[in-house]
């Protein structure tokens, strides 16, 4: 076995091939960092900026039209990219091993988990029948599964549990760094805190060296030894955790930092970049993030930075590294935004939304005539209420009903009992046109703003669709004014009514979606997790806006949402759902900071940045459509009465609900 | 005054201009919209793409001319009403004139002068011998088979003269095309900017103008040969006789139109069908889902070649039982034909149906139909605005995917015995009639010859072009980002 | 699961019953019994005696739907569509119009016809799957895109011509095979080699794109790209996981049409004298035998159910997915 010497990246580049080659472009461009043995490095950066491409670089996996163009890594004594493909071979899954994002997917439907981890040791260690069933075993323990698992297919297992069966095929090389792209942004919160603890276990375990690549800071804060910031295919900043996050010092870390939402920013604006990430094949004269920078000046357009070392071991590309900003620079700094934001609207509004016990319950039809045996209860029996300009985040793991929900309460899908109540009107019996008409009173906003904006129809059209449908009084030329300034309430200039979808990006898309929506001027906006697919410096600009418009207009919006430090910037009350039951809801602040319901706490105590603390939770089992609480399974408080009964929703004071056996009324 | 001709317009015929139609409508659509353009765009510049389109063009030019049909007036006593010719025309039978009306008595070799059977001939010194005689038409002004080569080589010498300067005059138009700058992407914005230095170097390097670049040069070699062809067919049988001395270069064209109806008219019948059963299934779900699902199953649960021959069976047996319904002969073929369309539209609508389904099914759960729904619009306009143009591309590529099959569908059936009517022009009849000679020594090889390489020259071109459209609408070939 | 089955086949009856009202419709309403004697009788003139004659002769003297002069259920019974149409429930074809019985012609005639068919379904998904497996293997080289620019030519050729060309080529210029006939026993070897190389000849373009563009589908795959992060060579990426997955498909897609190749090819036993299933079709069609077309029809669809219902069964048996869940 070689030496074990850690990985040393330096100049890397990567160009996409094509013919008639007008400009070379670069994803990745000119990468440096090391990775010391036993050491996790975090590769932090937004979508685009080339971590998943650097990764593929290193393993000699860049997907066909990519091909390396310079630079060298050495793994221990050997020089990745001079090995002849006969020996990377062995270098693959033996000494360096990568794990991927889509757990879904990265494994093979029609082959056991035991057969693509005895793949792995087959190719590597050769092992009699008896040692790779053996072998195998002992992999699985070491990930946390059990013997049974490797009998499994993947579609047998649930998202985390396939995580880890991937990890374990990895591991069966007994690799000396194992890079880990995205491994946890496809899971829930409560899987994501699991499999970041099994991978710092596996780390410590096994001195094994680990490349994580992350978008999400809290996570780098829980895992990192050292953190390398990437932006637009370059390393811009390198720092130990401990450094970095007591002292970011490139412009683009200090604003990632400011655009992540917290509670503790309740009462202040939330910075944002301006712009995105620029695309491929921009041409760079400058430094890369001048577009973007408050701090830039002249020289920052002309000149392009050079990686250099600050005192304290840090490392940037930036030019304030060697010299201060002139003060007589053009451009400010800052813009002056950061002061407060506009004051919530605390006085006693109208009731906007009231839902009450809906429930919808989907047949489940088995046997020779398909008959109905039993019944997916989706949703059952929530109520909700909400105000006009208040704030309602809806929280909870995938697949606990959160959209099933607020389809229901658009009437998109039929509830197969309750009642929804929209400023004293009961939705429940409308039909036709009376319907139509509530409708213009309640709209959504998608979370992927590229299925959300029909592909062939112009800006224009899609925001004019509901004004003909909800509005039909307005006649054409007004229709056109009124779609022109929806464009500039939501920040895009009115030009962009004759584009078409395709040339705007994600966040700008999701401003087209949100001005589709207020378009019928309505009053309360289901919001359905709309910045989980955007990319950290372009949700606090949706979350800007949002919270503008409700400023200005009074919107209620009923939030959806996984992402807690989100909930906490801008909600004013909170529900948490599990199972298609409300199991606790309360003021924000309050229930955040004092959570009553167990799984209220599992979901606290999972989110990133706190350190991962070991949760005593047992692992999610499969549903049983038994009598008791439905949290009970997983419930590390539960007793005997949990299995019995399903717990009734009883009100504490500050109006907190909570549905728990445990938590008794005052 | 009346005119010396009456328009007769037949079944097929009155179809293709309804296709014609719809297609114009569908390419002012195209114009109008950026989105719908840009696919086209990128067609515009594959190679094989413009290749194949310029070839799909000619026979097409072929096909619509054939398919403009007349019966010219008999000559009229004074006084009377005009008659006219119980036979009806087309304007390619009058454009390449002599090749219809020079029929010899039996086959003849490609550029023979003399018949392919012996036969009895009194000499003129009355002795009677038994050998080849000349023909009646093919090469009839020359006095022996000396001559024949240099009289061929004048001919297609003259040929690519004309050619050459036909070519020439495609080179300019086209240069002065991209010097206007009205090429697609031309290099400079504005109009007249290159000389033609400039537009002859864009034209010849420019990687955006490849498409064009091998238009025209599949254009010109196309020239070159119809200009030889021209010079030379009147006085030869290039392709030779068949077994009733008709010429086969003549039966080779007429056999076109046949070609590109059942390839295009199938679709016309097949695509209404398809569209209205297959999105309204994925659509509405449910019961109606469940009764069309029935309905393909079962017409696909029907061996396809069986379904088409008992369809065609029928047809046929109510043709011949109802004689009294047909003035002519070609009106009695022609509804033959057109029946044929119709019963390969009905068999073939289930593929495409099946595949609206399956893609309606999806759209109809993205979140911008489900935003449509929150606004209250109708079921029908939802249909119209977001389901039909985003299935528009996936009904294209059937189409012109589907076209080459039914060509070479055509031969099979005509094979059966349940194609076209025996006496229509098409290279189904052709190889059908040449194959009972395969037999014979030497063989006849000229008719089966001529289908077979006019089929192909129709069929590559098409799945070619197919190629080019399916690669410039894929989604997935990086055409939406 | 057998559930599953029972189910498939209980939904198979309402096909099979459209499918017979379709060739009911089609045979008996559209065009009379009187039309189809007018046919067979020959000329313009026929007399009305000689055409209740030939319907007498042939058993189609009975009314379609209802029967007046019948009793009790036999108003019902005695119908055209009862003995001509719905018998073909209880696979009672009846006669031929040349007197022959269906049923036996179809029992000696399947063998020759299948003798063809399989082996050419078989040799031809074989080679098309190498053939498309190679171009896979050389995946944007000058070699795929031979191998595909060669696949559209291919496919852009008439059936027709393979079988002409084939029959010339081998049987009269290089007599290396007979140009057709047929002869039981091992004798029929020499006269199945040259059909059975047209048939996979001319489905070779139209399949091996088919099949590559699947295995190309599968290579961009995430788990292949795990495959090669463990270090798997390239030889058991294409063959155990690519190939792994995109077979089912294939198979799948393949094994509806393995009942169907008991009918044969009409095409092909015709040109080659087979005397088959293929040929005996092709003959009635064009002897205007509307009693052999529609029990074709009939048999055709029942094999294509049962061909139906195969394919689900194989999906049980190769794709865990659909076997577990």
């Amino acid at each position: 076995m070689a030496m074990n010497g850690g990985l040393s990246v330096r100049g890397l580049r990567v160009a996409i091939h094509h013919e008639g080659g007008d400009r070379a472009m670069r994803p990745v461009d000119g990468v440096d960092f090391e990775v010391a043995p036993g050491e996790c490095v975090v590769l932090l950066g937004e979508s685009g900026c080339g971590k998943s491409l650097t990764a593929l670089a290193l393993m000699r996996l860049l997907p066909d039209g990519l091909e390396l163009a310079g630079g060298q890594a050495r793994l221990g004594d050997t020089d990745l990219f001079a090995l002849p493909e006969q020996d990377m071979r062995r270098v693959r899954g033996g000494r360096l091993a990568m794990i991927f994002q889509e757990p879904m997917l990265s494994l093979n439907p029609v082959l056991t988990v035991g057969q693509q981890i005895g793949e792995a040791l087959e190719a590597h260690r050769h092992p009699t029948a008896e040692q790779a069933a053996a072998e195998t075993s002992r992999l699985l323990q070491a990930v946390g599964l059990e013997d049974r698992h490797g009998t499994s297919y993947p579609f047998q297992l649930s998202g985390g549990q396939r995580q880890r069966a991937l990890i374990a095929t990895m591991l069966a090389g007994e690799p000396e760094l194992l890079i880990a792209d995205e491994p946890t942004t496809a899971l829930d919160v409560t899987v994501q805190a699991q499999i970041l603890r099994l991978l710092k276990q596996l780390r410590s375990e096994r001195g094994m060296g680990l490349l994580l690549i992350t978008h999400d800071l809290d996570v780098a804060r829980d895992m990192a030894d050292r953190v390398v910031v990437m932006y637009a295919g370059q390393v811009v900043e390198v720092a130990s955790r401990e450094a970095l996050y007591a002292r970011p010092f490139h412009p683009y870390t200090r604003k990632l930092f400011s655009v992540l939402p917290s509670a503790h920013q309740r009462h202040e604006r939330l910075e944002h970049i301006p712009g995105s990430v620029p695309p491929l094949g921009t041409v760079f004269t400058g430094c890369r993030f001048a577009e973007r920078c408050a701090l830039a000046w002249e020289r920052c357009h002309a000149e392009a930075p050079d990686s250099q070392t600050l005192d304290d071991g840090h490392v940037a590309r930036c030019h304030l590294v060697s010299a201060p900003r002139p003060e007589n620079a053009a451009g400010a700094g800052y813009p002056p935004e950061t002061g407060r934001k506009t004051a919530e609207a605390e006085q006693v509004a109208a009731e906007l939304l009231e839902v009450t016990d809906l429930a919808v319950h989907f047949p489940i039809r088995k046997g020779l005539l398909r008959r109905t045996v039993g019944q997916v209860k989706a949703v059952d029996g929530v109520s909700l209420s909400l105000k006009r300009g208040e704030t309602l985040a809806l929280v909870g793991e995938s697949g606990c009903g959160k959209t099933t929900l607020a389809k229901a309460v658009l009437r998109l899908i039929e509830p197969t009992s309750g009642s929804v109540r929209l400023e004293g009107t009961t939705l429940d019996r409308l039909d036709g046109n009376a319907l139509r008409v509530a409708r213009a009173s309640m709209q959504i906003v998608f979370q992927d703003p590229f299925a959300s904006l029909n592909p062939r129809m112009r800006v224009g059209e899609i925001l004019e669709e509901g004004l003909r449908s909800l509005r039909p009084e307005l006649h054409r030329g007004h229709r056109a004014d009124v779609v022109a300034g929806l464009l500039e309430k939501v920040g895009l200039g009115r030009d962009a009514a004759l584009r078409y979808p395709h040339a705007f990006s994600g966040g700008q898309r999701q401003r087209i979606a949100i001005a589709r929506a207020l378009a019928v001027e309505p009053r309360l906006l289901i919001c359905d997790e709309p910045t989980s697919a955007l990319d950290v410096s372009v949700q606090a600009q949706i979350l800007s806006l949002l919270q503008d418009l409700q400023a200005g207009q009074g919107l209620g919006y009923l939030f959806i949402t996984h992402n807690l430090p989100v909930v906490g910037y801008l909600a004013h009350r909170v529900a948490v759902m599990y199972r298609g039951r409300i199991v606790e809801e309360g003021v924000a602040q309050d229930l955040m900071g004092r959570p009553l319901h167990p799984y209220t706490n599992l979901l606290l105590d999972s989110a990133p940045g706190r350190g991962l603390p070991e949760v005593a939770a047992a692992p999610a089992g499969r549903p049983e459509a038994g009598v008791g609480c439905s949290f009970a399974a997983r419930c590390p408080m539960a007793v005997a009465e949990c299995a019995q009964a399903a717990p009734d929703t009883s009100t504490l004071a500050g109006g907190r609900r909570v549905a728990c056996h445990r938590v008794v009324p005052e | 005054m009346t005119l010396s001709f009456r328009p007769e317009i037949l079944w097929s015929d009155a179809l293709l201009f309804l296709l014609l139609a719809a297609l114009a409508v569908f390419a002012w659509q195209v114009g109008r919209h950026e989105h719908l353009r840009e696919p086209w765009r990128r067609v515009g510049r594959s190679r094989m793409g413009m290749g194949a389109a310029v070839l799909l063009a000619a026979y097409a030019l072929v096909g619509i001319l054939d398919s403009l049909h007349f019966r010219p007036a008999l000559p009229a006593e004074p006084g009377q009403p005009v008659h006219y010719a119980a036979e009806v025309h087309s304007v390619l039978d009058t454009l390449v004139g002599p090749l219809r009306t020079q029929v010899e008595e039996t086959y003849s070799a490609p550029l023979a002068l003399h018949l392919y059977a012996k036969e009895t001939m009194e000499l003129p010194d009355g002795r009677q011998v038994r050998d080849f005689p000349r023909l009646k038409f093919g090469g009839a002004h020359l006095a022996g088979v000396e001559a024949r080569a240099g009289d061929i080589a004048g001919h297609i010498g003259m040929g690519l003269l004309a050619g050459g300067v036909a070519s020439a005059l495609a080179l300019g138009l086209a240069l002065v095309f991209v010097g206007l700058g009205a090429g697609p992407q031309g290099p400079s914005g504005s109009p007249g900017h290159l000389g033609i230095t400039g537009a002859w170097s864009a034209l010849s390097r420019s990687s955006s103008l490849a498409g064009l670049r091998a238009g025209l040069i599949v254009l010109c070699l196309l020239l070159l040969l119809a200009a030889a062809v021209i010079q030379l067919a009147p006085h030869y049988h290039i392709l030779g006789t068949d077994k009733v001395g008709q010429d086969v270069f003549y039966l080779s064209l007429k056999s076109v139109r046949t070609g590109l109806l059942i390839g295009t008219l199938t679709t016309l019948i097949m695509l209404p069908l398809a569209l209205f059963l297959g999105v309204a299934a994925g659509y509405y779900g449910g019961r109606a889902d469940d009764a069309i699902q029935y309905l393909y199953t079962t017409l696909n649960s029907i061996p396809g070649v069986l379904l088409i021959a008992s369809a065609v069976l029928v047809a046929q047996v109510y043709i011949e039982t109802h004689p009294e319904l047909f003035d002519t002969a070609a009106a009695r073929s022609d509804l033959r034909l057109v029946f044929l369309c119709l019963i390969l539209g009905m068999t073939s609508w289930t593929g495409l149906a099946r595949l609206l389904r399956g893609e309606t099914l999806k759209l109809r759960e993205m979140d911008y139909i489900q935003a449509a729904r929150a606004f209250g619009i109708s079921h029908l306009r939802i249909l119209g605005r977001h389901i039909l143009p985003n299935v528009a591309h996936l009904v294209l590529i059937a189409v012109v995917i589907d076209f080459s099959g039914l060509v070479l569908a055509e031969a099979v059936l005509s094979y059966v015995g349940v194609g076209v009517d025996p006496v229509t022009a098409s290279w189904g009849n052709m190889i059908n009639g040449a194959r009972l000679e395969l037999a014979r020594e030497p063989i006849v090889w000229w008719q089966l010859a001529a289908a077979f390489v006019f089929m192909f020259a129709l069929v590559l071109p098409a799945n070619l072009f197919a190629d080019s459209v399916r690669e410039a609408f894929d989604p997935r070939a990086g055409g939406q980002a | 699961m057998l559930n599953y089955v029972i189910r498939r086949v209980l939904y198979a009856i309402p096909i099979l019953i459209g499918v017979n009202l379709i060739t009911f419709a089609l045979f008996f309403v559209v065009n009379t019994p009187d039309d189809m004697a007018r046919i067979h009788l020959g000329a313009k003139h026929v007399t009305p005696e000689a055409i209740e004659r030939w319907k007498v002769e042939h058993g189609y003297d009975r009314p379609l739907l209802f029967n007046q002069e019948a009793e009790g259920t036999g108003k019902l019974t005695e119908t055209l569509f009862v003995n001509k149409s719905l018998a073909l429930f209880a696979l009672d074809f009846g006669l031929a119009d040349d007197g022959r019985d269906i049923a036996r012609e179809i029992g000696t005639r399947m063998w020759p016809s299948l003798a063809i068919a399989l082996p050419t379904f078989l040799v031809g998904l074989a080679v098309y799957i190498s053939f498309a497996l190679t171009l896979v293997f050389f995946r944007a080289t000058y070699l795929d895109l031979t191998g595909v620019v060669l696949s559209v030519v291919l496919m852009s050729i008439s059936g027709l011509f393979y079988i002409i060309g084939g029959q010339y080529l081998l049987g009269k210029l290089w007599h290396l095979v007979p140009v057709s006939g047929y002869a039981p026993g091992w004798g029929m070897f020499k006269f199945l080699i040259l059909p059975i190389a047209v048939g996979v000849v001319s489905g070779l373009g139209d399949s091996s794109r088919f099949y590559r563009t699947l295995f190309l589908e599968e290579i961009h795959k995430d788990y292949v790209r795990t495959a090669r992060a463990k270090g798997l060579s390239e030889r058991v990426v294409l063959f155990r996981h690519v190939l792994g997955n995109a077979m089912i498909p294939i198979l799948t897609g393949a094994v509806v049409v393995i009942p169907r190749l008991f009918l044969g090819s009409l095409i092909v036993e015709s040109f080659f004298g087979i005397p088959g299933l293929g040929s005996y079709t092709i003959e009635a069609i064009q002897a205007q035998d509307f009693a052999i077309v529609r029990s074709m029809v009939f048999l055709g669809s029942v094999l294509y159910i049962v061909g139906l219902l195969l394919t689900d069964l194989s999906y049980t048996l190769v794709d865990p997915r659909v076997r577990l869940e």
